[in-house]
């Protein structure tokens, strides 16, 4: 079963969220893409549409595809079993529970066992998705979990445009172009001084070298 | 077969005269890298490279026939139309509408492909140019509607409707009878004609401006552009399409001179208006699709005005 279900993922991003990502919404790189080739990494990206996810996952070659898992929330990913099955095998996701539920299992820790299989997380460190075009204040987590891992390089990533094509709360998929800027990879332990700012001057940064239209 | 080469000779000839100019231009490309090497070249090769695709990739739509050209410029619409939504200011209350929007391209281009003319020519600016603000009024947000209306008719209207024309040449009938899907007629050899004269005439403006090139002609839109250069590729252009009207169009040796000239003119208009709007924007390129080009809509602004006018004049006198 496990390899009918790598093989499905495989399938899903080959045939079908490689060619939208690339024809029906056309990415376009604003400076040479600065990747990880293998891992343990964390791609840490701004947060406006469930494309985020996909296009993130697109930017990685297929052959390290197995490694790559998306950190989401495992109330919203999970609540039917449909869903469920589907982020779990075929998007990959790493469910955690969000802060206050189960005191049990703590998400940093969950993140920390990954990354030491050699796996590449996605992060979002505003937590859920926000408005189009605008980034909300970063979360702690992403500090916390640099702290746990403080050799394993983050990858800051900003894209625009996605949270035009398919907004938070809206099911109707409308295609404009996506641009993503890269950032250099950055550790914990090279940065410790003021990490959390540190991280926001970066996405205020890469923000600011996009210069294209928001929404009204 | 798809391509008859023999009853298509003209059109084959054309292109491998294309083909061999552009050889010629890859040969100086290199040799200019080469016995030149303070100067940075990787754009104008990086531009000929371009050329070699997009000659190739016109080349055999052209090839595969008319259904084929079709669906090109069809994908052509959507690519254009994205990036022009994707650099003008849009309102997220009209994300229905630009839905809309997009979904004229497959209608259409279905049009085209059935061959009916009537529809092809109404159904942008009529019904569309109705719908589209009436599903805004629906939507009820007052703010900027007028300039959101302006802005996604003329989207449509410069990427979808104009370019729209191209593919409807290769629709035109030959020697009176309806022209078939699979097979390439007179309308190829059109088709080439237009799409070949309006991209010389941007290289041929844009060479004549950097031999003679002194007054500014359009300073606040685009000031590289001068009369010299708007002179001398309207000239070249003029006379290219006076040596190229026997062999690919109907038309005798100054009917070609003054569609040629008419070509050059239209051609400069087409790009100096992208230019306006990408002025008032403030972006420099309307993308980075074409290496050393820029967008599709920066390749294709002089089409938008050259492909309905010569369509109409095409069609109003030949056909």
């Amino acid at each position: 079963m496990k390899y009918i279900n790598l093989a499905l993922r495989w399938l899903f991003f080959a045939v079908i969220i490689k060619p939208i990502v690339k024809i029906v919404i056309g990415l376009r790189y604003q400076n040479t893409p600065i990747l990880p080739k293998d891992g343990p990494a964390i791609l840490i990206a701004n947060h406006n549409s469930h494309l985020d996810t996909m296009v993130l996952i697109s930017l990685l070659p297929l052959n390290i595809l197995h490694k790559v898992k998306p950190v989401a929330a495992a109330d919203y990913f999970l609540k039917n079993k449909f869903l469920a099955w589907f982020a779990l095998n075929i998007i990959g996701i790493l469910p955690i529970e969000r802060q206050g539920k189960d005191k049990s299992v703590n998400p940093i820790e969950q993140c920390a066992k990954a990354l030491d299989s050699g796996k590449i997380l996605i992060f979002f460190p505003e937590g859920s998705r926000g408005e189009p075009e605008k980034m909300t204040d970063l979360k702690y987590g992403v500090v916390k979990l640099a702290e746990r891992c403080p050799n394993v390089p983050l990858y800051p990533i900003y894209m625009h445009g996605l949270g035009k094509t398919l907004p938070k709360g809206d099911a109707l998929f409308v295609p404009f172009f996506c641009d993503v800027v890269f950032s250099e990879p950055m550790t914990y332990e090279a940065n410790s001084e003021g990490f959390y700012e540190n991280v926001k001057t970066r996405f205020a940064t890469l923000q600011d070298s996009v210069k294209l239209p928001k929404w009204d | 077969m798809l391509f008859d080469f023999e009853s298509m000779r003209a059109v084959t000839q054309v292109f491998v005269f294309l083909l061999a100019g552009l050889s010629l231009a890859t040969v100086i490309g290199w040799v200019l890298s080469l016995t030149n090497k303070q100067k940075d070249y990787t754009e104008l090769k990086q531009r000929i490279n371009s050329w070699w695709i997009m000659i190739g990739i016109f080349g055999l739509a052209l090839v595969m026939g008319p259904l084929v050209t079709v669906l090109l410029f069809a994908m052509l619409s959507f690519i254009a139309l994205k990036e022009y939504f994707s650099m003008t200011p849009t309102r997220l209350v009209d994300r229905k509408v630009l839905f809309w929007a997009y979904l004229t391209i497959p209608l259409q281009y279905y049009w085209i492909a059935t061959g009916w003319y009537g529809m092809f020519i109404i159904f942008i600016p009529v019904y569309a140019f109705l719908f589209i603000p009436f599903r805004m009024v629906l939507a009820g947000e007052t703010k900027n509607y007028l300039r959101a209306v302006g802005n996604i008719h003329w989207g449509l209207m410069l990427t979808v409707f104009t370019l729209s024309h191209l593919a409807y040449l290769v629709m035109l009938p030959s020697e009176g009878e309806y022209q078939s899907l699979t097979m390439s007629g007179d309308g190829a050899a059109l088709l080439l004609y237009l799409v070949m004269l309006t991209q010389l005439n941007d290289v041929a403006q844009y060479v004549w401006g950097k031999i003679l090139g002194t007054t500014p002609i359009a300073p606040t839109i685009s000031p590289n552009k001068t009369r010299e250069g708007l002179i001398g590729g309207v000239i070249t252009t003029g006379v290219l399409a006076m040596i190229l009207a026997g062999l690919l169009t109907p038309m005798i040796w100054w009917q070609g001179l003054l569609v040629g000239l008419g070509i050059g003119i239209a051609g400069f208009i087409g790009d100096v208006s992208l230019s306006a709007i990408k002025r008032d924007i403030g972006i420099k390129d309307s993308g980075q699709l074409i290496p050393g080009h820029g967008g599709i809509l920066d390749r294709l602004d002089s089409l938008t005005f050259t492909a309905p006018l010569f369509f109409h004049v095409m069609r109003y006198f030949y056909f």
